[in-house]
């Protein structure tokens, strides 16, 4: 008995002291204020920076690598704030949002067919495609949702995507989730949205969606000079138009949308 | 009391009832040209082919009108005398719409064949890579690539593969029937470039008559093997088990075990090619299930739209059916029939719409789907870690070793979708490899 406590004692002498030793001889400084701007950021470790998490990010940060307003989950506020304590310039702040570009949601896009097995968007488009008529559109399965850490997406009565702007911290969960690869990040000042993919043209398109892009052109012409260009039956948005709608003015199945806020509504629909 | 030796066989696998005798016994047929053939750029595994012909050009049925854009790509021709109407995007019966050479067949002309003649002085894989020829099993596998053998390598048997496994499909078994010594000496073709020192034949029992036409044709040059009335008999793996009694490991090919498996009619392919000159433009496709009133095979061109071949047969009002390109254990539902018939496409089944989905209950861990599984995977567990996302243990099951015969979801008491699941995790692993 006495022998074991002596021998347990010795042991911890001997292994305290080469603790001691090599805490006095290894130590690391590391930047105090690494903790302190890990603590100020949002520590939900989305990724939407770049990083893979908000400890790596603030390190980042500290060591000027980063500037504080790359984390678009947090604040003005408390970029500023992070920004006030390391003494640099918070950089140029862009609110991104999630947009979806596709509008052709349950009573919009025809169905091809029954869908049944896995109830998610990647299972459902590994059997020809999904059960949709237009192999581009949105299956709403709300594999989005699912992958939204931060709740801003709720699927409405159409089955389309809901994203709400404020909860939005495109961080791009969505965009990696869906299948159809119909979600882009956008900045919310930037309201024109062409929302269909959907290369096919004329009759083609509209014989499967009542909000398809059929490729008439009459935005690209109505935009004004070099802000929109036809490529592979669809409009591409070259550079953002932020006032005038005169792009949507014409398109004769909206796809060509004036989006403020929230992208799609919770509506009433009858089932 | 009369004892039957049992034939051999690969273990587990599952036993459909296999609804041939609906289609087994009439002749091939032809079906009629059409007005509009739309030939998909992208029927085969591997790169896209690339177009040589340009909209509003002359093609002569048999003429090359698209070029292997690499090693792993095949050559593509008009499947009939006509104009080049769109070089566009088109359906296709894989779901996702690719570009396709869309050519308005001439009502006028005589359909013959353009002038080429036999091609027996180049080397065989240089002639079927010209005709355009991939495996005709339904994988679709440029079948130059396999003829070829890689340095260092010695391959010492082929296996010709004549199970034709999958329910209601009888095209291989005609083509055995109708055209035995062409298949035979495809084989040899094949046999020679591939250097192997002897082939085989193998078909399963429920094929006998063929067996027989075969061994007869053969005079003893070729064995013919009767294999057990197994799913899935006629994949590579299982039939390289069932006829030489080695197996294929885990991730490797049967290169690996000194064989090399080509379809039956693969070798008639072949044999067209290098003797009479004719490209990969017309395939037999098995029209069958319960819905179609007159079961049979049809020598049908490449890129006629699955909805005229079934208008042919004499069905319309194709909204009410489901319609299944392949086989019903592996093939793909099709809900777009404008999407033409493909290279791989060997039967096309109809079915009733009644015939929905049965509602799906939960696992109740009784293990059929273990049993099942011919590559003893365990495809209950896949399942589960699919859905739960876990790509760490789905390569520990060896999720990419299951080929997706579908036994498992075909036994599957609380009719779960086992196989779409593992699909689906296949599709995980390899997202997260990338």
């Amino acid at each position: 008995m006495g022998m074991s406590i002596f021998l347990m004692l010795g042991l911890a002498l001997v292994f305290g002291t080469i603790l001691s030793v090599a805490h006095r001889f290894l130590h690391v400084d590391e930047d105090p204020r690494i903790d302190t701007v890990a603590d100020m950021l949002p520590g939900s470790n989305c990724g939407a920076c770049g990083e893979p998490g908000c400890r790596a990010f603030a390190e980042k940060l500290v060591s000027a690598a980063a500037q504080p307003a790359g984390c678009s989950v947090s604040a003005t506020e408390q970029v500023d704030e992070i920004a006030a304590f390391l003494g640099v310039d918070a950089g140029e702040r862009v609110k991104l949002v999630a947009r979806l570009h596709c509008g052709g949601g349950r009573g919009l896009a025809l169905n091809a067919a029954e869908y049944s097995g896995m109830s998610t968007c990647g299972a459902a488009a590994l059997v020809n495609g999904g059960n949709k008529a237009c192999e581009w559109g949105c299956l709403g399965l709300a594999d989005c949702q699912v992958a939204c850490t931060f709740d801003a997406i709720q699927m409405n009565e159409r089955l389309l995507p809901v994203v709400h702007p404020d909860l939005c911290t495109a961080c791009g969960d969505c965009v990696v989730a869906c299948p159809k690869d119909l979600f882009t990040l956008e900045p919310i000042s930037q309201p024109l949205l062409v929302q269909c993919k959907a290369p096919t043209t004329g009759e083609a398109a509209r014989a499967v969606c009542t909000v398809a892009c059929d490729g008439c052109g009459r935005c690209v012409a109505d935009a004004g000079e070099g802000v929109m260009v036809m490529e592979q039956g669809l409009p591409v948005i070259v550079q953002p138009l932020l006032t005038s709608r005169s792009a949507t003015f014409r398109c004769p199945s909206g796809a060509i949308a004036w989006v403020e806020g929230s992208q799609f509504a919770f509506e009433a629909m009858e089932v | 009391m009369v004892l039957i030796a049992s034939a051999p066989t690969f273990s587990h696998g599952v036993h459909p009832a296999d609804q041939k005798a609906r289609s087994a016994t009439e002749p091939i047929g032809r079906m009629p040209f059409v007005r509009e053939y739309s030939v998909p750029l992208r029927q085969h595994i591997g790169a896209a082919s690339e177009p040589i012909v340009a909209v509003g050009d002359i093609v002569q049925r048999g003429q090359l009108i698209a070029k292997r854009a690499s090693f792993v790509s095949t050559n593509q021709h008009a499947p009939v005398t006509g104009r080049v109407k769109a070089i566009e995007t088109r359906p296709h019966p894989s779901g996702v719409s690719v570009r396709a050479i869309v050519i308005e067949s001439d009502p006028f002309s005589s359909q013959q064949m353009g002038a080429s003649g036999p091609r027996s002085d180049q080397a065989l894989a240089d002639s079927v890579s010209d005709a355009g020829i991939v495996g005709m099993g339904g994988a679709a596998f440029p079948a130059h690539v396999k003829l070829s053998v890689p340095e260092g390598r010695t391959v010492d048997t082929l296996l010709m593969n004549g199970c034709e496994c999958e329910p209601y499909l009888t095209c291989d078994h005609r083509i055995m029937l109708e055209h035995p010594t062409a298949v035979l000496e495809g084989t040899a073709m094949i046999q020679t470039a591939l250097g192997a020192k002897a082939s085989v034949i193998g078909v399963e029992q429920n094929k006998s008559d063929a067996a027989d036409v075969l061994r007869a044709a053969s005079k003893g040059s070729v064995s013919v093997a009767q294999v057990a009335v197994k799913y899935p008999q006629g994949a590579e793996k299982m039939l390289i088990k069932a006829v030489l009694g080695r197996e294929v490991p885990v991730g490797k090919l049967p290169l690996d075990v000194g064989v090399v498996v080509h379809n039956v009619g693969t070798a008639f392919a072949v044999h067209e090619a290098v003797r009479l000159g004719k490209p990969l433009i017309e395939r037999v496709v098995t029209v069958s299930g319960p819905a179609v009133s007159q079961p049979r095979n049809l020598w049908v061109p490449i890129g006629t739209p699955i909805c005229d071949l079934l208008a042919f047969v004499g069905l319309d009002q194709l909204d009410q059916y489901i319609v299944i390109s392949g086989g019903p254990m592996m093939g793909q539902a099709q809900k777009n029939l404008q999407a033409p018939v493909v290279k791989g496409m060997s039967g096309i089944l109809v079915f009733p719409a009644a015939h929905q989905a049965t509602k799906e209950y939960p696992c109740i861990r009784c293990g059929r789907c273990l049993d099942a599984c011919p590559m003893f995977l365990n495809p209950t567990r896949l399942w589960l870690l699919t859905r739960n996302r876990d790509i760490e243990a789905l390569n520990q099951h060896h999720v990419q070793a299951c080929f997706e015969c579908g036994s498992c979801s075909y036994v599957c008491p609380s009719h779960i979708p086992l196989v779409h699941a593992i699909r689906m995790g296949k599709k995980l692993v390899r997202e997260a490899q990338v």
